[in-house]
């Protein structure tokens, strides 16, 4: 069976990135998928070649046809969108796509159109294969194309005889991160020791524990405060939560990224090597321990 | 004058410009859209009051109307709806509350009640003149939008509003940043930070919203943001360093304006000039 471990943050900005990227160069036979598909990154670091491209088509889109149009107004009020405009007009960022518009337009002047949303990539890095996508600006169903990018990655990971993918998650709790975490088999948060990445923190672990999914806690940036982190520490112990491990303030994540590599392959200092045993940790959760539902 | 604060990405420092502009401000309204994870409140600690519940309108079903004729199932798009020959099942945390199913039903079979998927609080009391409103959607409810939506019904137009949008570039966003006189977009200046930004700047320029630039953390990282920005006439309005006292301060949850008041002038100014720029002055 291929294990899978996502890679989330509640809070953007906390390091996650960096961390999946250090994971990717460490992992001997793994496959690495960038869900974070709305502001996907990881391929600043890996910088893949791509194998092959496929268009991802989100909901159809509402389009009028002016010819048949007798402004009736029927649509608009059936529209709970707000996406008819009042020459009838469909805009299409308020648009989701549902038809009810076409259901109730007497003169069938409402068609639904197929509408390309995304690309998701096949691709190959000195690390191994990598699945990632883009989402079209101001598209929605991230979720969506999320479970396109780990269908592919799934398909690719037993092409390649993968033993692990790892996930690089969306920020938040909505749609995307659902999408990202449901059946993975651990979910790696990091997070930071400041209130906001907190608050954020105790939510995405709630998120989690809702799908019943085995979480761990990494802190970054563990010395900016010190009275946080202890909290952090003391909130996931309370929780059933493991914090799997603690990385001080350091300039090696800029300046590793700056340079488009990983943190490992920059730079053999404090906080590679902390990165390092958290790896193994990581791996030990995934491969030796026995699954053990967390919350019950 | 609406000002929304946006970026391409999480962790840039949004609320940060959010909360610290607002507090700059004389009479401010801050509207936190970041309703999966409203965090201004957590720089302001204001009580909070819960104002409404939001929901969306999703079927039920009434099992003696019903035929199992699945023309309901046949008009959902979002795979809502499962017909079975026993009756019909709703997945609740599909449904967008479009109301296709209901118009669909040859039997007058659906009704529609209100599923709550969040909130929307206020703050009960304030101090600084700012007047917060904040949107909150409940764990494992996927839509942000309608909760958007319901919170910028509160927009009180005698006030400068301040627009706290979600992370991303995606429909949540657009929801926050519809509306907006002028975006601030808030970024690093890394390589990271710069990718992400020319996501949120096409966003903006599609949206035909006037923007322009905070870069925060100043100092780290590299010279490509700021190279871009003057390359393509991208208005750079604030910088701001990277600093530990800021970053301890940011950690403890207080705005820094607070702890450092020249930087109040600061915003004060980057505000000034938003009113020129967008001739609202
Ligand atoms: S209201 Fe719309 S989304 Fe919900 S079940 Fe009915 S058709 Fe599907
Ligand atoms: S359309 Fe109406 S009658 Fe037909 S399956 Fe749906 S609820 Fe039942």
């Amino acid at each position: 069976m291929v294990k899978q471990i996502t890679v989330i943050s509640g809070k953007g900005g906390t390091g996650k990135t960096t961390l999946t990227a250090a994971f990717a160069s460490l992992a001997n036979n793994a496959l690495i998928a960038d869900c974070d598909v709305d502001a996907a990154n990881l391929h600043l670091i890996l910088d893949p070649v791509m194998t092959s491209k496929l268009d991802f088509y989100g909901m159809k889109m509402a389009a009028i046809d002016q010819n048949k149009c007798s402004a009736c107004g029927l649509c608009r009020s059936g529209c709970r969108f707000g996406a008819i405009t009042e020459r009838f007009v469909i805009d299409t960022h308020a648009c989701e796509g549902c038809g009810v518009c076409a259901l109730v337009c007497p003169k069938g002047a409402i068609v639904m159109n197929e509408h390309k949303a995304g690309e998701v990539y096949r691709s190959m890095t000195r690390f191994g294969p990598f699945v990632h996508a883009r989402l079209g600006i101001g598209e929605e169903t991230g979720g969506k194309l999320v479970s396109m990018v780990r269908k592919n990655a799934a398909e690719m990971a037993t092409m390649h005889g993968n033993d692990l993918i790892i996930i690089d998650g969306p920020p938040g709790i909505g749609c995307s991160v659902i999408a990202s975490i449901s059946g993975a088999d651990l979910v790696f948060i990091v997070t930071e020791p400041s209130v906001s990445a907190i608050h954020d923190l105790e939510r995405v672990i709630e998120v989690a524990a809702h799908f019943r999914i085995k979480t761990v806690v990494c802190i970054n940036r563990c010395d900016i405060n010190k009275e946080k982190t202890a909290y952090i520490e003391d909130y996931c112990r309370k929780n059933g939560v493991k914090v799997i491990g603690k990385l001080p303030l350091s300039e090696t994540p800029t300046k590793a990224m700056l340079e488009g590599r990983t943190v490992i392959e920059h730079k053999d200092d404090i906080f590679t090597g902390t990165v390092q045993d958290i790896w193994y940790r990581v791996h030990s959760e995934l491969f030796h321990n026995s699954f053990r539902p967390l919350f019950q | 004058m609406r000002i929304a604060i946006a970026s391409g990405k999480g962790g840039t420092g949004k609320t940060t410009v959010s909360v610290n502009l607002a507090l700059s401000l004389e009479n401010a309204q801050l509207l936190d859209c970041d309703v999966e994870e409203p965090n201004c409140n957590l720089f302001l600690d204001h009580p909070l009051q819960k104002v409404k519940d939001v929901g969306i309108r999703v079927p039920a079903i009434s099992k003696d109307k019903c035929t199992s004729c699945g023309k309901c199932a046949e008009a959902c798009r979002f795979n809502a709806l499962a017909v079975l020959l026993t009756g019909v099942i709703l997945f609740p945390k599909l449904c967008h509350g479009c109301g296709a199913c209901s118009i669909a039903c040859p039997e007058g079979a659906i009704s529609e009640v209100t599923q709550v998927i969040g909130s929307i609080e206020k703050s009960a009391s304030h101090t600084h003149g700012i007047e917060l409103y904040q949107g909150v959607l409940n764990i494992g409810e996927p839509m942000a939008s309608p909760i958007i939506h319901a919170l910028k019904g509160h927009i009180d137009n005698s006030r400068t509003v301040i627009i706290d949008s979600p992370p991303g570039t995606s429909c949540p966003v657009i929801s926050s940043i519809t509306g907006a006189d002028y975006c601030i977009l808030v970024t690093e200046p890394t390589p990271f930070g710069l990718h992400d930004l020319m996501l949120a700047v096409d966003l903006v320029k599609d949206m035909q919203i006037p923007y322009g630039i905070i870069i925060n953390r100043h100092g780290t990282g590299d010279e490509g943001v700021e190279d871009h920005c003057s390359e393509n006439n991208i208005p750079v309005l604030m910088k701001i360093p990277y600093d530990m006292r800021i970053a301890e301060l940011y950690s403890e949850g207080i705005p820094f304006v607070l702890r450092m008041p020249r930087w109040k002038d600061r915003f004060l100014d980057t505000f000034r000039e938003l009113q020129v720029l967008t001739d609202r002055c």
